[in-house]
């Protein structure tokens, strides 16, 4: 094997390695155990950078420093924040249903860490090649609503109340546009399988890649699932769940101590699994971007990708206000909701048009054409019904 | 969003003692006293059905400091530095309606120099005011701090200026009857006109993050609407009253200190809702710009104090004054009478933020808990003010 190549597979042969230093009835389960702890290990490590990583970005963005106290720049934060978390009191409200207030972090914890059996981090890197592995993936997703509003109902507060309300809404309607806007892929694909879908994703054009962004369909599906994944995460400009300036924390208001760390730690982790997916589905997951660039080692790429899409969301958070929830349900189900069931139809006639006569530069135009015309009509009618738009302002001398 | 615009907005008021009768289910919050966006100490006692607001109590007084009994039983000179406590976002206009107010009463001429250094200070005052304030309403739309932090930065470079002057950055304790403490420090006017040449640029900086962005318009057109004659009627003053459309500005009114002497237009709105509270602060710290340019320029040299003025032993003939001015909150007065003694026999605040928080109730009913935020930040209040 080539050094690349080897780069690429060494964990998938450190893993057989280890694994071959076992009786073989054992190894099958030796090899999941270690893909199991590899997975629980670097994601929260990589939840650790990214909490440096926000809060500098956002200080950046917001002409400050950021944390630069602990450690060279900072760096060493989240070991002081785990330490605080871990040693800090464990409050539980008097009147708090102890049972059910303990299990919503654990459950939320243990639901978005499922979520990851099936990405496929590299080349031969996933845990669980299952063959309905997106459905699986939404399905684990959706069981985190369970988790948060078995905290806000736990909790007994009006102010956790109010926002397990919200979220559990929030969540529930923005699952409708996320699955939709994934299922083109399947679609086009044929296949539920993750694994299936990055490798119809690996060929190139001269040296662009194949991947589902880079056509009309893909790119409208693509955005669309982003500001599905957004809300699905609470993060902003969906963070009303937890809106800071009106429900004090949201579901997790009751929290301290280290189950406060892990609610912390299930809303990273859930951002992670789904911008993987969102990276697996539309961009490629762990395929390079340029033909020439094939040498890097494939996890390396979906690392990075990931990276990228943090920086996104951190962005995001610096710079939009917030929605409001009635405006949050209305833009699910009024612009969400069609904009995705379109996206069904063109990607329908994107694959219809391929085997006629309309191939190549037609169907682009068309499916591009109808989308375009789509987004600026239902933008223009919303904003037009609720009367919004820039003002001019008289002066008395 | 059915109910957006202006004039067919309806208010919508349950009759609230049936409701609970009933037996309907309303979910009594209390917002505050410690709540992430009640700017200090606050409470807002709200019954909502859902998130829609049926009823709002506003609960204050947890920073109440005696500030008026104090300043009766202290010398006129004693009660300045209390007058930098109330509204602490703007110790300099606080001085200002203070000196005047005892200028009316003992009859103090004050120097021309000292009434342009005055009209300086009051309008960067305005402006790091307007900014943190919209700054921190957009906190409270979960903007997560940027336009916070952008406002911060050239309230800190004002703040600078008055530490130079003051020796002080908030609690300036800066005028006196008949002029002003300090003579202004080598190079200060100077420093001024870099901060305010460069003020245009960061207003269009914020409004370029801001103005045109759709969920900002969504959060605030047609939200928290208040009516001119329900305004007027409740005494409303400032920028609040202005967005309503009602042209009243003080220093157009009133004409006091050298505010005659200055071109500046006063920017009026015509919906009454936050949005236009948030544009009006923004025109009036453009405005507030050009006064100062001209007040730099035209600033001459001269004393900064009316040498009559005593400062020890100072008994005003027995009499009464009212002495107000165009705070950036709003009308901000003090009521004083004199008995002839060293000490005012009644001495009485007009606090803007008090008076413009009576009409939070009708500005909040029916709308949405997260809306309440945002509206109560609209109206730009410091508790020590409405305290006192």
């Amino acid at each position: 094997m080539s050094l690349p190549s080897q780069l690429d597979q060494v964990f998938v042969l450190l893993q057989h390695w280890v694994a071959g230093l076992f009786p073989v009835w054992l190894q099958p389960f030796v090899a999941t155990v270690l893909a199991v702890v590899g997975i629980v290990a670097s994601f929260p490590a990589i939840f650790a950078v990214t909490t440096v990583l926000e809060r500098k970005g956002l200080g950046r963005i917001q002409n400050r420093l950021g944390p630069n106290r602990v450690g060279p720049l900072g760096i060493l934060q989240p070991v002081a924040d785990g330490i605080k978390s871990l040693t800090k009191e464990d409050i539980v409200p008097f009147t708090a249903d102890g049972l059910v207030h303990f299990l919503a972090p654990v459950v939320l914890v243990v639901a978005v860490f499922l979520g990851f059996a099936v990405l496929p981090i590299g080349r031969n890197m996933v845990l669980a090649n299952m063959d309905a592995g997106l459905l699986f993936f939404f399905a684990i997703g959706a069981s985190t609503e369970l988790s948060v509003f078995m905290a806000g109902w736990s909790s007994r507060n009006k102010y956790s109340l109010l926002g397990a309300m919200r979220a559990v809404a929030q969540m529930i309607s923005y699952e409708v546009p996320l699955l939709l806007s994934a299922t083109v892929i399947v679609m086009m694909t044929g296949s539920l399988s993750t694994v299936k879908i990055v490798e119809a994703q690996g060929g190139f054009t001269g040296f662009l890649p194949h991947w589902y962004v880079f056509t009309p369909w893909g790119f409208a599906g693509f955005v669309l699932f982003v500001i599905a994944a957004l809300a699905e995460t609470n993060r902003s400009p969906f963070d009303l769940p937890e809106g800071e300036s009106e429900l004090v924390a949201g579901y997790f208001t009751e929290y301290s101590g280290f189950k406060f760390a892990l609610f912390f730690l299930g809303e990273y982790l859930g951002m992670f699994s789904i911008a993987g997916f969102a990276i697996t589905l539309f961009l490629g997951g762990w395929g390079a971007p340029f033909s020439f660039l094939g040498f890097v080692p494939s996890w390396g790429w979906f690392f990075l990708k990931l990276l990228g899409a943090i920086a996104l969301f951190i962005w995001l958070r610096g710079t939009l206000p917030r929605l409001r929830q009635d405006q949050l349900m209305n833009f699910a189900w009024k612009f969400m909701l069609p904009m995705t069931l379109l996206n069904l139809v063109v990607a329908g006639a994107w694959r219809f048009m391929g085997e006629g006569p309309f191939g190549g530069v037609t169907r682009w135009l068309v499916c591009s054409a109808v989308l375009l015309a789509a987004y600026v009509l239902l933008g223009r009618v919303l904003m037009r019904h609720q009367k919004l738009g820039p003002r001019s302002y008289r002066y008395a001398e | 969003m059915s109910h957006s615009s202006t004039a067919e907005m309806k208010v919508y008021r349950p009759p609230v003692v049936d409701i609970i009768e009933e037996g309907d289910e309303l979910l009594e919050v209390a917002m505050g006293p410690h709540h992430p966006s009640t700017h200090g100490v606050f409470r807002m006692d709200v019954a909502l059905d859902g998130e829609r607001v049926i009823r709002l109590k506003p609960v204050f007084g947890y920073l109440h400091r005696n500030h008026e009994k104090i300043a009766e039983k202290a010398s006129y000179l004693a009660a300045m530095p209390y007058t930098d406590r109330l509204d602490y976002f703007c110790s300099l206009t606080n001085n200002w309606a203070y000196a005047l107010a005892v200028e009316k009463l003992a009859g103090i001429e004050v120097p021309e120099r000292a009434e342009y250094i005055r009209v300086i200070t009051a309008e960067l005052t305005r402006i790091q005011n307007h900014a943190s304030s919209i700054g921190f309403l957009m906190q409270e739309m979960g903007a997560s701090g940027t336009p916070l932090m952008y406002a911060f930065r050239e309230r800190e470079k004002i703040l600078d200026l008055f530490e130079e002057l003051t020796g002080s950055r908030m609690m300036c304790n800066y005028m006196r009857f008949g002029g002003c403490r300090v003579e202004l420090p080598t190079g200060w006017l100077a420093k001024a006109q870099t901060i305010v040449d460069g003020l245009p640029g960061f207003i269009d900086e914020i409004e370029a993050l801001l103005t045109g962005n759709e969920i900002l318009m969504a959060r605030t057109q047609g939200m928290g609407v208040l009516k001119p004659d329900l305004a007027i009627n409740a005494g409303v003053t400032g920028p609040m009253l202005r967005a309503t459309g009602v042209n009243y500005d003080l220093r157009k009114v009133d004409h006091y200190g050298i505010y005659d002497r200055f071109k500046f237009r006063v920017p009026l709105g015509d919906h009454g809702d936050i949005f236009d509270r948030y544009m009006i602060r923004i025109l009036e710290m453009r405005e507030s710009v050009t006064i100062l340019h001209q007040a730099i320029k035209d600033i001459p040299a001269g004393p900064i104090m009316d040498p009559k003025s005593k400062i020890r032993g100072f008994r005003p003939k027995p009499g009464e004054a009212y002495g107000r001015i165009e705070a950036p909150k709003g009308e901000l007065g003090f009521y004083l009478i004199s008995d002839g003694s060293g000490n005012p026999y009644r001495y009485r605040v007009r606090p803007p933020s008090l008076i413009n928080l009576t009409i939070l109730e009708d500005m909040c009913l029916g709308q949405n808990v997260a809306d309440v935020v945002l509206i109560f930040g609209s109206v730009d209040i410091v508790l020590g003010e409405v305290d006192r």
